[in-house]
């Protein structure tokens, strides 16, 4: 794990103003979608994210390739601080962090040919490719397990798992540095997702990419990543390599999103008993003062509700790779 | 919700003094000189000085403006002794051109206007919703077809054209009905009826082709919502689907749509006024234009501004009403 | 002799005409389900899993749509039914729930009044207090907290797991036989997702309705179904009981959906098993089996692969039936020598 840093998030916050109250509108409370975050993603490796819908993990990933800004906090790209960088510089950075999104049917263009698509981030960057465009493009759609003879077709005559692919291709088009995923997966279907997922590991593998990748499904980030961060309203509460956190989860909440994942062999799921967790998630508008997980944690005390827990090694016998949890009484710790 | 309506009735006043302050600034920078069109060619340079001073032309422009803003709350009297004459609030100034007070002008030709936007905008709002979720519900069969081609005809039918072509096969051709002569309503509702009708098919063609088309689109969408077929797996009957879930749907963004249009109209329906000769806020308008008559041209603009600016705050609220999404809690 | 099904669908074909050609959604679909049993329908998007599923209450009649077929419900006849006779049936006998508890509730009504209307269409004596009350009784078994205070509220002021509850608990209000529940989770996160089947589990065990959970996730199925039909390309290309077919599936498409998904699950990092290609398009289904493009086990039986559609049938010694020319025997060995 000693590999150089790549990217790094230092105490990032994003909050959102929320609705409004009065005459003049003014507001009445703040979002608080990302609150306090540290990140580390070294180059080569994989960063997972997981968290449930509004754990502010799409927030965080477009605060990480600058698409807004946090309201505190820092990014470090290669040893530079990118918080603040604007115009010109901006642009091209934008050529070091690419985005790939969830939905394979919204995210490209239908009036474009996939040419034009995959070649469209190297238009705006006025960026001639050696040879030519066209050359490029199909040397990409090759590398994504596209035909490229397909180039002057339009995206509605591709699958769901090929215009991801597209997606990918254009992501890849700048050669960038980081590539981060947006629940890359999570539209498609699941003999397709594993395609995608093997193309995205050779991809990793071939060009040295450098990924986050968020999902919702902890069974996917398991596969691509070699660290794994879960995030809960706003926090994350746990972070560990994925064999530490798979099989011995420190946070309770950890723990009860791994035994809700149903599993697809019908003995097994008779035999581990199963955390439904009750209730909802608190809203992010005005979240808890303690442990955000308290109100719906089984083993919360006094503590939890007053004092919030810090992301710290879960013990002292411990090794500090094996993790951080954010929790007063982590599972294991004797 | 309360304060959701104050703040929208609070910008509308905002929005209503900026609107007021540019018209009249729009007019007051023309090159024209107002005074100069008080009489006629052969005017004595002294009479000109002399209307000047009455209209209160000579001050600067932010004094006429807050003379102008006045009037319409205070009234405005002009000039002074037994030449001075008043018109009471709300003033929006004196036309030398028909010696009239401008508000006087659009209290005699609004009327007009409002029974044949009235009428128009009932006409085709049933026409256009009604042949709207018809062919929706018949989509695809002869009847959609058939729909779809006279609705296509009928948005590309310019509002003079149809005025004029109703005018001369009914009236002229057919002679089935009188050429229109408007009456009040009050005073003699037959002439009043025969005189509008004409008027009214004439402004709600075009405008019920486009709501049919809107509508019959709003309808299709909203029968795919789920919650649509939520209530079809409920054992609801297809009418009461109809009505409860896919018109509520439907109709929403269109009453949007239809205040605003309504509005607009309530400004003046220039061309099928002038056609049909009907004494309408339209027609004062676009005598103003010719005539160069400044002051019922800065009138009537700005009483046409106000009523977009009030349907518009009314839309909001009635959005606010119809789609519990909107409320702010 | 042989008891009645509470459904049963016989042969059931539904095409749709669209401006490109006739999609042929759903191809000689035949299963049954026993009250107080849970049938899971399986299969990936485009499978034709959730148009079988809408054709049983009747809701794909649009103009394009033909169904042919036999469906029964305790005997009786559903396709041939007028729409009187259907609608009495939809919401009270056979209730249907939908993917995405978003958009499955009326946002221009209260909860409570969503309630009610489906209470009152199939008992239109019952006052409005009186059903009001039971509507409360209804949200508080779901699991509504408070629902004294938030039956009139709008349903955008729930998060989406209170509104699924508040979709099964319309679906549920007048004690149907069956729940067909199309997607129910999927639109939901994983913890919520355990909470909702946890409820679906739970009141069928309290009143004995039978289930047909329409899903893409097999972990969904392993743990909530008894019988499952894995669907492919429109057809059934599977049809067994839980435990089979994970333990001994017999078509190359479930092994294949199998893998994925174990491999998915259990092992860490490395190179996924998939199934290459991808679903076949439901305007040109090829004219054998609509698998064979993406199946690893045809080479050697090409010509009747490719030129005759398999018929589902029974695969001993298992009680699967699967719609496959290799016949089991075969398909093992060359299982086994793969994973040799």
């Amino acid at each position: 794990m000693s590999s150089e840093i790549l990217l790094e998030g230092k105490s990032l916050v994003k909050y959102f103003p929320h609705g409004s109250k009065g005459i003049f509108g003014k507001s009445d409370g703040f979002v608080q979608a990302v609150d306090g975050v540290n990140l580390v993603l070294r180059k080569g490796q994989t960063l997972g994210i997981v968290g449930e819908s509004g754990c502010g993990k799409s927030t965080l990933a477009r605060v990480l390739t600058r698409l807004i800004e946090p309201t505190s906090g820092n990014i470090i790209l290669d040893g530079r601080d990118i918080t603040k960088v604007s115009g010109k510089e901006l642009q091209s950075l934008r050529r070091d962090i690419q985005m790939i999104f969830q939905d394979p049917f919204s995210s490209l263009n239908p009036r474009h040919s996939v040419g034009e698509i995959i070649a469209s981030p190297m238009r705006i960057q006025n960026i001639v490719p050696k040879g030519n465009e066209k050359l490029r493009v199909q040397e990409l759609m090759e590398l994504v397990g596209l035909n490229p003879e397909h180039y002057n077709r339009y995206p509605h005559e591709f699958s769901g798992g090929q215009r991801q692919r597209i997606g990918i291709a254009r992501a890849l088009a700048l050669n960038p540095k980081v590539i981060v995923a947006d629940e890359p997966v999570s539209a498609l279907d699941v003999s397709i997702q594993a395609q995608i997922l093997n193309l995205l590991e050779q991809l990793q593998h071939d060009l040295g990419l450098s990924y986050v990748f968020i999902a919702h499904d902890l069974s996917v980030v398991r596969h691509i990543a070699d660290e794994v961060a879960v995030m809960y309203l706003g926090k994350v509460v746990e972070i560990a390599r994925p064999e530490v956190l798979y099989s011995a989860p420190a946070h309770p909440y950890t723990k009860a999103l791994l035994s809700a994942v149903p599993s697809a062999t019908p003995r097994a799921s008779h035999m581990h008993s199963r955390i439904v967790l009750q209730g909802d998630v608190p809203s992010p508008i005005n979240p808890p003062v303690g442990c955000r997980f308290a109100a719906r944690c089984w083993k919360a005390q006094d503590i939890c509700v007053a004092q919030e827990p810090a992301l710290g090694s879960q013990s002292f016998t411990s090794q500090p790779e094996e993790g951080l949890v954010a929790c007063h009484f982590p599972e294991n710790s004797n | 919700m309360t304060t959701f309506i104050a703040r929208r009735i609070l910008f509308a006043l905002v929005l209503l003094a900026a609107v007021s302050l540019f018209t009249y600034l729009l007019f007051a920078l023309l090159p024209t000189d107002p005074a100069a069109l008080t009489c006629g060619k052969n005017c004595k340079p002294e009479l000109i000085a002399a209307n000047r001073v009455r209209l209160g032309y000579d001050k600067p422009i932010y004094e006429q403006y807050w003379q102008f803003i006045k009037g319409i709350f205070a009234g405005r009297t002009y000039g002074s002794g037994d030449i001075a004459f008043t018109c009471p609030a709300p003033s929006l100034g004196y036309s030398f051109n028909q010696h009239e007070c401008v508000s006087t002008l659009i209290g005699k030709t609004f009327p007009v206007t409002a029974f044949l936007s009235l009428g128009a905008f009932i006409l085709w709002m049933l026409l256009g919703v009604g042949t709207g979720t018809f062919a929706a519900l018949h989509r695809g069969k002869w009847q959609d077809r058939l729909t779809s081609v006279v609705t296509s005809i009928g948005v590309s039918l310019p509002t003079f054209y149809v005025g004029l072509l109703v005018l001369f096969s009914v009236v002229i051709w057919l002679q089935w009905l009188p050429f229109p002569h408007y009456a009040s309503p009050t005073e003699n509702l037959h002439d009043f009826l025969t005189a509008m009708i004409l008027p009214w098919i004439t402004l709600a063609v075009l405008s019920a082709a486009s709501y049919t088309r809107l509508t019959r689109n709003g309808v299709l969408e909203a029968m795919n919502e789920d919650f649509v077929r939520f209530g079809v797996a409920k054992g609801l009957k297809n009418r009461t689907v109809i009505r409860r879930y896919v018109l509520r749907a439907a109709l929403i963004p269109i009453v949007t749509i239809a205040g605003l249009d309504f509005a607009a109209l309530l400004g003046g329906a220039i061309v099928t006024e002038s056609v049909f000769s009907l004494p309408g806020m339209g027609r004062l308008a676009i005598r103003s234009v010719t005539d160069s008559d400044l002051p019922v041209l800065v009138g009537t603009t700005l009483v046409a501004a106000v009523f977009i600016v009030m349907a518009n705050t009314i839309v909001d609220i009635v959005y606010g009403v119809l789609d519990p999404r909107v409320r702010v809690k | 002799m042989e008891k009645v099904p509470l459904l049963s669908v016989e042969n059931l074909n539904v095409e749709f005409s669209t401006p490109d050609g006739v999609v042929h959604a759903v191809n000689n679909v035949s299963f049954a389900v026993e009250s107080g049993e849970t049938l899971g329908i399986v299969g990936e998007s485009g499978s034709g899993k959730s148009v079988t599923a809408s054709s049983i209450l009747k809701l794909n009649s649009g103009v394009t749509a033909k169904t042919q077929g036999a469906i029964l419900f305790n005997g009786r006849d559903v396709l041939g039914a007028d729409d009187k006779t259907i609608r009495s049936i939809r919401g009270s006998e056979i209730a249907m729930i939908f993917q995405d508890p978003l958009s499955a509730l009326n946002p221009y009504y209260t909860i409570g009044n969503q309630i009610i209307e489906a209470y009152r269409v199939h008992h239109r004596d019952v006052k409005k207090s009186a059903a009001r009350k039971i509507a409360l009784e209804m949200l508080h078994r779901v699991g509504i907290p408070n629902p004294e205070a938030r039956i009139d509220e709008y349903p955008h002021q729930f998060s989406g797991g209170m509104r699924q509850r508040i979709v099964i608990a319309t679906a549920l209000i007048n004690s149907p036989k069956l729940l067909i529940a199309d997607e129910p989770t999927t639109a939901l996160d994983v913890t919520v997702q355990a909470q909702i089947l946890d409820l679906m589990k739970d009141i069928q065990k309290e009143n004995g309705m039978a289930i047909i959970l329409i899903t893409h996730d097999l972990g969904v199925v392993a743990e909530t179904c008894d019988d499952v039909a894995v669907m492919y390309g429109g057809r059934i290309v599977e049809k067994a009981t839980v435990n089979e077919l994970f333990l001994t599936p017999t078509h190359p498409y479930s092994f294949g959906l199998l893998g994925a998904v174990r491999s998915l699950d259990n092992s860490a990092r490395g190179e996924l098993q998939t199934i290459a290609g991808s679903p076949p398009s439901l305007l040109h289904l090829p004219s054998g089996c609509s698998f064979l493009p993406r199946c690893g086990y045809a080479q050697q039986n090409l010509a009747q692969c490719s030129s005759v559609v398999p018929e589902l049938e029974k695969v001993s010694p298992t009680e699967s039936f699967s719609a496959c020319h290799l016949r089991t025997e075969a398909l093992i060995s060359l299982k086994m020598k793969e994973l040799a």
